[in-house]
């Protein structure tokens, strides 16, 4: 079951994977269809008497210390952090899949290099390198955030790529092939791709829970998305001074962050026992 | 043997250096002045701006800089707070009883608990108990620890009055207070970062067990042990679980860090005056050597743990302790 | 004399996703004491399946068919109660298994494992256990026994695990030992070691043997008695000369003929063409008829019950009525 069709089809046919992709499909819809009814998410029309209201049939979710709609807020977050996560594991993936076959396919000093650099890399928790960058940068620009959360995330899955590069380069059919006059890197490449998708797809979806989380944090913390872009993480750092007065503010930003990255979860979950089956 | 455990620590050697390389190399290409980083945006005096230039090597080549740091790295030092104007190995020495006692205890609950519930998991797979631990600990793995914990502090400190919220001592408390007094204190206020991390922490070790007992469920020595006329507990708990236990070794490897550098987002909803909260201020402080102390310790411990975990394979596995 | 086991009818089903598969389908033999038994066919044929039925061990998700007898002594085996089936497994009847280096737990001793045999049930102390134990250890033949008591599995060889097993499985003087393919995992040499050791304790002891495996080499030189099993049954019993000499299911003929002889007029081996049928799909009629070259109209169609061809010789083939007498 290693090939990209059959793992999704896998996936979608447990219930627990249905019920993240219908979820995750929910969030993505009212992502994209819900701004374009509620009012403007950075709108703040009435602070004096409109700030902090409990929820209500005018606002779903109430509205926070700058009168602003919540659940407008929550769904333009919903678009921002999602893209973010998206943007950012894709770039993730793709550097690991690249120097993956790169070490595992050239072998020799190249390998060991890379490797000992990845063992480096992983040795510093992933929150304290972005600390390291964001923190310093004063004026981050939105690109560079996410170029910098994927390039953070990408040292799992090379040593997953080159273990796989490894155990194909020494099959019977390389050889074979090669006698006859393949090109080893082709056959190598061709047979990697159905072997690596499975596990590169799980690996992708459990990535997005975590940059999710991880943007969410250094949002909260003042040094992810700056404001006034509504994210998630940012709206609870905004909350919590009137957290005892409208926590409202703060529970559903958080819900659905608990809710995407559980959906998101879960159709990683049913990939991976797609692909082990053992293990639901 | 010996030779292995050589070898062992040899590589580790390689890969806390290889990270301190990258950090060095992370600080000088973050855009910016590094030595606005250093300085921070407080007005400073001639004298002084010359003596951090001096400090840190910032008037040098750029080899020698690294040549300082990794001199200044091997004697231990780390640089100067900031915000403090204290050496930054102090500040950490300072917050890291705190830590400790915050990361030693939710390492116990996940030790104790969460091995054991995922383990019974696997022993009942499929059945009520699984579904409900596994639906649960999924959710758990969702949560934004700061979130969790504001939802808590509001609810259980604020609005329920049950517990403290903040901190890690009455500040009210009267100075004469006894030991026993103060402890009390200090244990009321852990229960909520406590609650919070393990909440957290306890999924992810639940389901590494479960999936541990499961495999070592299937092995075929079990269905030897069964046919052999032991007792259901001893196959399950004498010959399933031992095995289950290794791959724990590794886990335990890796709370290490997080025992001592903290959780940065628990500790900071809570004020919790560890090792964590200092890095959050310092995130907002602009306080850079503080960061790169905390980071430069946790990838240590990160190493360490991962070194400490070998060895104790090596020891508790006959199989491994022959290989050697 | 009442056989110490007792088995009829047994049938094992696994829900599969094309429906219900019955890899054993109406296993009927006995085993007399002190006799060795040997289960002979294929792999797949359902023999390893039919012993881990006598223990109850049927991995699951497959189970015994209400309808299966299976007896030990005057025991039902399939109506015990946990702690008879506890008291029975191990004790009463002991099962030694194919692969040595995974069947023993690779982190406990051999000593402590044969010792947790014996205090499993017997009420002896640490240290009399460990003496039965170094006993055993001398009696299947493990030299230096002091010694390899305290090594762990992976310090052994094959050869020397597979004793090991055998002397855990014999810790409680069992009436029954079930020897599912024992010697497989092993090189040709210390095969014989093996089969050498188990015919010297079942004369010491007064063993009855159920001895599994594919090789009929092993059985003509081992087995009083032969059951070939075929498609999840019995297809022909006998015992072991008159199996040898008057094979008369086609099957065994054809087992026998894709045997090279060292001895005698070269002939061509001559393989039994087609493969096994899919348990979930048995043929009807005979199971064997796809690929049997004696095959008769009847056998399409009548599937023949377990008929006599000679004393204590059965066969389930209707070349056994077509004969003559």
């Amino acid at each position: 079951m290693s090939t990209v069709r059959g793992v999704l089809l896998t996936a979608v046919s447990s219930s627990r994977g249905r019920l993240g992709v219908l979820v995750l499909a929910g969030l993505v819809v009212a992502a994209v269809v819900a701004p374009l009814f509620l009012p403007d998410p950075l709108a703040q029309p009435d602070i004096l008497a409109g700030a902090n209201r409990p929820p209500s049939a005018a606002h779903w979710f109430g509205t926070d210390q700058l009168s602003r709609d919540v659940l407008a807020r929550v769904a333009t977050g919903a678009r921002i952090s999602l893209s973010i996560a998206l943007v950012a594991v894709a770039l993730s993936i793709t550097l690991g899949a690249v120097v993956g076959l790169v070490a595992g396919y050239w072998g020799g000093w190249v390998d060991v290099a890379l490797m000992r650099l990845v063992d480096g890399a992983l040795a510093i928790p992933r929150l304290f390198v972005l600390l390291l960058v964001v923190a310093a940068w004063e004026s981050m620009p939105l690109a560079a955030f996410i170029v910098v959360l994927g390039t953070t995330g990408w040292f799992g899955t090379s040593r997953l790529v080159r273990g796989e590069v490894l155990r194909i380069k020494q099959e019977p059919y390389v050889h074979a092939a090669e006698a006859l006059g393949a090109n080893r890197l082709r056959i190598v490449f061709r047979h990697l791709l159905p072997n690596v998708s499975g596990p590169l797809l799980v690996a992708a979806t459990l990535g997005v829970g975590n940059v999710i989380l991880l943007e969410a944090g250094l949002s909260y913390l003042g040094v992810g998305v700056r404001p006034p872009t509504p994210t998630w993480g940012g709206m609870i750092l905004d909350a919590q001074e009137t957290l005892f007065v409208a926590p409202w503010g703060s529970i559903f930003p958080g819900l659905a962050i608990v809710v995407t990255v559980l959906a998101v979860n879960l159709i990683g979950d049913a990939l991976r026992a797609a692909s082990d089956p053992r293990l639901a | 043997m010996r030779r292995w455990i050589a070898g062992r620590t040899a590589q580790a050697a390689v890969t806390i250096a290889v990270a301190a390389v990258l950090m060095f190399v992370l600080m000088r290409v973050t855009p910016g002045d590094p030595l606005a980083r250093l300085m921070g945006d407080r007005p400073m005096s001639a004298e002084e701006v010359a003596a951090l230039r001096a400090l840190y090597g910032l008037d040098q080549p750029i080899p020698q800089q690294f040549t300082r740091f990794v001199s200044g790295l091997a004697r231990g030092e780390l640089g100067v707070s900031i915000e403090y104007r204290i050496p930054v190995t102090t500040l950490i020495r300072q917050r890291l009883p705190a830590s400790f006692l915050l990361g030693g205890t939710v390492l116990v609950l996940n030790f104790t608990l969460g091995i054991w519930l995922g383990a019974l998991q696997a022993v009942r797979l499929g059945g009520r108990l699984d579904r409900w631990l596994s639906t649960l600990s999924l959710a758990a793995f969702a949560m934004p620890s700061f979130w969790l914990g504001l939802i808590l502090a509001w609810l259980v400190g604020i609005r329920w009055h049950i517990l403290p919220a903040l901190g890690m001592i009455d500040p009210l408390l009267p100075p004469d207070a006894g030991v026993v007094v103060r402890s009390l204190d200090i244990l009321r206020h852990l229960v909520l970062p406590a609650l919070t991390l393990s909440i957290v922490s306890i999924a992810a070790t639940m389901r590494y067990q479960r999936t541990a007992m499961i495999e070592a469920l299937r092995e075929p020595y079990i269905r030897t042990a069964r046919a052999k006329g032991l007792p259901e507990r001893h196959v399950i708990w004498r010959h399933a679980w031992r095995t289950a236990l290794f791959p724990v070794i590794t886990l335990f490897g890796l709370w290490l860090p997080i025992v001592v550098t903290g959780s940065v987002f628990v500790e900071h909803v809570f004020n919790w005056p560890g090792l964590g909260s200092l890095t959050a201020k310092a995130i907002s402080g602009r306080d850079y050597p503080v960061i790169m102390g905390a980071s430069l310790l946790a990838a240590a411990l990160v190493v360490g743990g991962g070194w400490l975990t070998d060895m104790a394979y090596a020891w508790l596995d006959p199989r491994v302790r022959h290989a050697a | 004399m009442t056989p110490l086991l007792r088995v009829r009818d047994l049938r094992i089903s696994f829900p599969t996703d094309a429906g219900t598969s019955t890899p054993v389908d109406g296993v009927t033999f006995t085993l007399a004491r002190g006799e060795t038994l040997a289960l002979v066919g294929e792999s797949g044929c359902g023999k390893t399946l039919t012993s881990l039925a006598l223990l109850r061990l049927v991995p699951s998700p497959g189970r015994i068919e209400p309808g299966s007898s299976l007896r030990f002594g005057d025991q039902d085996i399939l109506a015990m109660d946990p702690r008879a089936l506890r008291s029975m497994r191990g004790k009463h009847l002991a099962m030694v298994f194919q692969d040595p280096m995974t069947s023993l737990n690779p982190v406990f001793t051999a000593g402590a494992q044969i010792v947790e045999t014996i205090q499993a049930h017997e009420s002896v102390t640490p240290k009399a256990a460990r003496d039965r134990a170094l006993a055993l250890l001398r009696e299947v033949g493990i030299p230096d026994p002091a010694n390899r008591i305290d090594q762990y599995p992976h310090e052994m060889s094959g050869g020397m695990r597979q004793r090991v097993m055998i002397a855990m499985a014999l810790a409680t003087e069992p009436e029954v030992l079930i020897a599912d393919e024992p010697t497989t995992a092993l090189d040709v040499t210390v095969q014989a070691q093996i089969l050498e050791i188990l015919d010297r304790l079942q004369a010491s002891h007064g063993l009855a043997i159920l001895l599994i495996t594919h090789d009929l080499g092993i059985v003509a030189g081992h087995a009083d008695r032969v059951a070939v099993m075929y498609a999840g049954r019995i297809v022909e019993e006998a015992e072991t000369g008159a199996l040898f000499s008057k094979p008369t299911h086609p099957y065994t003929q054809g087992l026998l003929n894709s045997v090279p002889r060292l001895t005698g007029p070269r002939r061509p081996l001559v393989p039994i063409p087609g493969a096994v049928p899919d348990p979930a799909h048995w043929p009807p009629g005979c199971r064997f008829h796809p690929r049997c070259p004696k095959a008769m109209p009847r056998c399409r169609v009548d599937d023949p019950p377990r008929l006599e061809a000679g004393h204590g010789h059965h066969a389930a083939c209707w070349l056994v009525e077509e004969a003559p007498a």
